[in-house]
């Protein structure tokens, strides 16, 4: 038992708690106290306690590493979400399966950008950081674990806990220092480089929109309601843009590793983050033209305050276990939904009660802006934008109103749309036409001065090679649908519009493009989601007409395919071809036959049976041990176009006993216009004992040729007597043959032998042989000297089967490069306020 | 009239659009019962219903039938209600089907059958072991 470094953990955490809480003190003297020499006093102590605040945090993350990673099973965090052969790069997504380390990640953040901001904003610092500390110590007290004594009110849950504390085994009983050998591993589902990178970059994205609300509440409560925006500006960029890239990278990993087909579900925990982020773009925007024209402080106020508040709404919508029975990923409560739900309504009642008091002291121009303003336009983008998040918030709400309603003695039994996709899409693909058209036109008032004559001759240019695109476009990719048309329109006119911008500040000033390279991106985005989303099509579809009753009605068609082992079947232009399953060896990569290697009594282990080669490369020789990964099979489909390979695709099936028992995913056949997507639907149940059909015998000598199944040429090629069967050394006066049986399949020619055996002079055994890929076993009955020939046995079986699903995505690509677009755009632009 | 309140009067009608369609989009929980008649007064309206596979004595769950080529399967299911009925799902099984203590079919009848668009499964102890596994 490792006692000293779970307590040493658990003593840090609460240091962190404490010396949160002093700093938060400390601050709010130096911020309120007049006197200066008083003042630095108390900020010297504020610094220091923060010091040792973000020491802890860092000793925290230390000591809950040293568990997960040293295997000390002995604690609940490594048991349940390591094990002794999780591969070393994914001991960091431990971290952030349980809920506690996730917490622990976002503190880590705060902590890093806390240092920064005493580094760097010496006037701002004290009343900023008031809010700061106040924030972390809410998040530690969530991982404090401790019991109050007297209420009995347990405080936060423990990444420290030990298994016996967490787990009511009656082991425990008997042995109380039990230590289980192995841990319960990560969700294989996780170990993917995506969900290595995935979850900090988000939870960056969570802690940067911090500092703006920090400075926001400072500016309020010092009463300094127009200098905050400079500072904070900067970090909304950054955050608008890491956040972002966390949002796609999620939906990235999804569309590699889930099987819905597609990267965005409009699943409950999505739409929660995806809310403050457009609320934060929107922020961003009213902001920019606050520090142009005076014009859109208050509203910068209240979303930078929103962006916020959304981001704590959906941190108490994910983890306190309310959208339990409407998303398919939400954490399980953890007893933390009280603690929560006070964190929430503390920032939320704190903030607004501030603007309030302050609201009649902001200043504001009551001056009209012109249609021909900038402002105006980016006014109009930021409402959008809001109008956007408030249409998905409210639906994900849904579930929160049925628990507001049942708290008041009511009963509701509203459930989220039944179709999430369909619902949002067709409201979201109307602000994204709204969204475009607004920020194409806006930007041709990046001179301020511009009236009508002048805009219609800047807008002619491109609205002609936004036109002639568009004719190009439809023409090629058949688009009629007439919502799809106009959003491919106003895409392509946000692309344009700003192309040119880019063109004339290029000549300019091209530090200032970052606004237009970043819209560039997200008109390339909505052109790729469109696509991708409207144009994806299901390939697999099946036409052999069986159905499971008649009385169905005839919409009631399948989009999935049942492949038998290599037997190809058209689909989609090309023909496909089961080739049958494949192991995936841990140390190299590629993949190995099933058949080319023997199980050992360690399931991470197998032996290989003959030389190993993948795509023309020899992984390894017969007789090597190979480490494998024994919950994945995959499930080699090969497509040929014109008799020639165009992709083997491994869609892969995971025995997941986290996830419900079995996740499929899927693999990419990439092109730059279109993505094929492929994943199993139904593997073959290998429990399930074959059944095999009846013997057919047949008499042959040696070198005949016959036909099994009536096509599968088969030789007997040699029958040669041995003195050992399977290592097991005969006696002298048993007798044993083995039959050398050549049998061409489809690809490849098989060589099995069964062995015949008279034991003890009488009794007579028989070893069959069965070949895997062609479901066919061959026993050697008899041997008939008289006549020189053999009586071989066949069985027949139902060929390997796999039912799997293939859609086509086009122009996804064009998304994923937009988001690059995007990222650089916002980089440029926030490297230009950082300067500043 | 001002552009900022003719701005502010369509902010507005938007907010009321979209409250409005979200009220009524949302789906809801029912029974079978209620299914049916709603679908008898013409509406193919997509509903939830939430249920358990019936099991006879042996805890094995009845009513299963899959189509000769596995690519479709109807079952039973029994609502809150205990009523019982057949449901038609237009995919292959999945394979942790017959362990899932709940069943949500989210669908609605056509013609006295209900078919299921989408199938959420609340399988036991999805995140939550309480015994220790083997290797012990």
């Amino acid at each position: 038992m490792h006692y000293l470094i779970g307590n040493l953990g658990h003593l840090l955490v609460i240091t962190a708690f404490v010396t949160s809480l002093l700093s938060a003190f400390a601050y709010w003297k130096a911020t309120t106290l007049k006197e200066i020499k008083e003042k630095n006093s108390w900020l010297t102590n504020a610094r220091f306690a923060f010091v040792a605040h973000v020491l802890a945090i860092f000793g925290v993350v230390a000591a809950l590493f040293t568990i997960i990673y040293k295997h000390y099973f002995e604690y609940h965090y490594a048991y349940a979400h390591s094990s002794l052969h999780l591969p070393g790069q994914y001991m960091l997504s431990c971290y952030w399966e349980g809920q506690e380390g996730s917490f622990l990640l976002w503190m880590f953040w705060h902590a890093i950008i806390g240092l920064i901001l005493i580094k760097t904003q010496k006037s701002w610092e004290a009343p900023t950081m008031v809010v700061f500390t106040l924030v972390q110590a809410f998040l530690t007290s969530m991982i404090l674990g401790v019991v109050i004594p007297g209420i009995d009110l347990k405080l936060g849950s423990s990444p420290f806990i030990l298994l016996r504390d967490a787990m009511d085994d009656p082991i425990f009983k008997l042995q109380p220092d039990f230590i289980p050998k192995d841990g319960n591993g990560l969700n294989a589902l996780l170990q993917n480089y995506w969900m290595v990178i995935h979850p900090p970059t988000l939870f960056l994205g969570y802690a940067l929109t911090l500092p703006p609300f920090a400075f926001c509440i400072a500016g309020l409560w010092q009463k300094k309601y127009v200098e905050w925006v400079r500072p904070a500006l900067p970090w909304s960029l950054l955050g608008g843009g890491i956040l972002g890239l966390g949002i796609l990278m999620g939906g990235y990993w999804a569309y590699e590793t889930l099987n819905f087909g597609g990267y965005w579900n409009w699943d409950p925990v999505e739409n929660a983050v995806y809310v403050p982020w457009l609320i934060l773009i929107a922020s961003i925007h009213t902001m920019i033209t606050y520090k142009n024209s005076e014009t859109a402080l208050k509203s910068s106020i209240i979303l930078v305050i929103a962006v916020f508040l959304l981001l704590l709404y959906a941190t108490f919508l994910v983890r306190s276990g309310i959208l339990g029975d409407a998303s398919v990923h939400a954490f399980t409560d953890l007893g933390l939904s009280g603690q929560l739900l006070i964190y929430l309504l503390f920032f939320t009642l704190g903030a607004i009660v501030l603007a309030i008091i302050r609201w009649k002291e902001i200043p504001s121009s009551e001056k009209e802006v012109s249609t021909y303003s900038r402002e105006f336009w980016i006014f109009l983008g930021a409402t959008t934008l809001c109008l956007m998040g408030f249409q998905v918030l409210l639906p994900t709400s849904i579930p929160v109103y049925n628990k507001i309603i049942e708290m008041f003695g009511g009963a509701s039994n509203l459930a989220p749309p039944a179709n999430q996709i369909e619902f949002y899409s067709k409201f979201q693909l109307w602000f994204g036409v709204a969204v475009a058209l607004i920020s194409g036109t806006g930007q041709f008032f990046w001179w301020k001065k511009i009236d009508k004559e002048k805009l219609k001759q800047e807008m002619l240019t491109p609205l002609l090679i936004t036109l002639l695109l568009f004719a190009f476009t439809i023409a090629i990719a058949k688009v009629y649908n007439p919502a799809y048309l106009i959003l491919t329109l106003a895409g392509l006119y946000l692309i344009v519009s700003n192309f040119k911008v880019l063109f004339t500040l290029a000549k300019l000033n091209p530090k200032l493009s970052g606004g237009a390279v970043a819209h560039i991106g997200i008109g390339m985005m909505l052109i790729g989601v469109m696509f991708s989303a409207g144009y994806s099509k299901v390939v697999s579809l099946n036409n052999t007409g069986m159905l499971i009753s008649k009385e169905l009605p005839t919409e009631f068609n399948r989009d999935n395919l049942l492949l038998f082992i290599n037997e190809p079947r058209p689909m989609a232009g090309y023909d496909i071809e089961y080739r049958g399953e494949r192991l995936e060896p841990r140390r190299k990569s590629g993949y190995i036959n099933k058949n080319d290697v023997e199980l050992t009594l360690d399931p991470f282990k197998v032996v290989a049976i003959k030389d190993i080669v993948f795509q023309n490369k020899k992984l390894y020789s017969a007789k090597d041990t190979i480490e494998i990964f024994p919950e994945n099979t995959f499930y080699e489909i090969e497509l040929r176009r014109d008799g020639k390979v165009a992709a083997s695709l491994f869609p892969r099936v995971q025995i997941n006993p986290a996830m419900g028992g079995f996740i499929a995913s899927p693999d990419i056949k990439r092109k730059f216009s279109r993505d094929l997507y492929t994943h199993v639907s139904l593997p073959m149940n290998r429990e399930e004992e074959p059944e095999w059909g009846k013997l057919e015998e047949v008499k042959v000598k040696i070198g005949e040729e016959f036909f099994i199944n009536s096509k599968y040429s088969t030789t007997l090629e040699e029958i040669r007597r041995v003195d050992e069967i399977e290592g097991v050394k005969l006696a002298a006066e048993d007798v044993a043959v083995q039959a050398m049986i050549k049998v061409q399949g489809e690809h490849e020619p098989y060589t099995v032998s069964p062995f015949f055996l008279i034991k003890d002079k009488s009794q007579v055994g028989r070893l069959p042989a069965e070949i895997n890929d062609l479901g066919i076993k061959i026993t050697l009955l008899n041997i008939l000297p008289e006549t020189n020939e053999f009586l071989l046995g066949i069985n027949a079986r139902q060929k390997d089967w796999v039912v799997i699903k293939a859609l086509e995505k086009p122009l996804i690509n064009v998304l994923w490069v937009g988001t690059f677009v995007l990222m650089i755009g916002f980089g440029m632009a926030m490297v230009r306020r950082f300067k500043e | 009239m001002k552009k900022s309140h003719i701005l502010a009067i369509g902010v507005i009608a938007v907010a009321i659009v979209i409250i409005i369609s979200t009220a009524g989009d949302a789906s809801t929980y029912v029974n079978f019962e209620q299914a049916y008649q709603l679908a008898s007064t013409g509406s193919s309206t997509q509903v939830h219903v939430v249920g358990q596979l019936p099991k006879d004595g042996a805890g094995q769950v009845v009513g299963i039938e899959k189509s000769t080529d596995n690519l479709s399967f109807s079952f039973l299911l029994l609502d809150d209600n205990n009523k019982e009925q057949k449901v038609f799902y237009n995919e292959p099984m999945p394979p942790d089907f017959l362990r899932s203590e709940k069943v949500v079919v989210i669908g609605n009848y056509q013609n006295s059958q209900f078919i299921a668009k989408k199938i959420l499964l609340k399988c036991p102890s999805k995140y939550q072991e309480q015994k220790l596994n083997a290797g012990v």
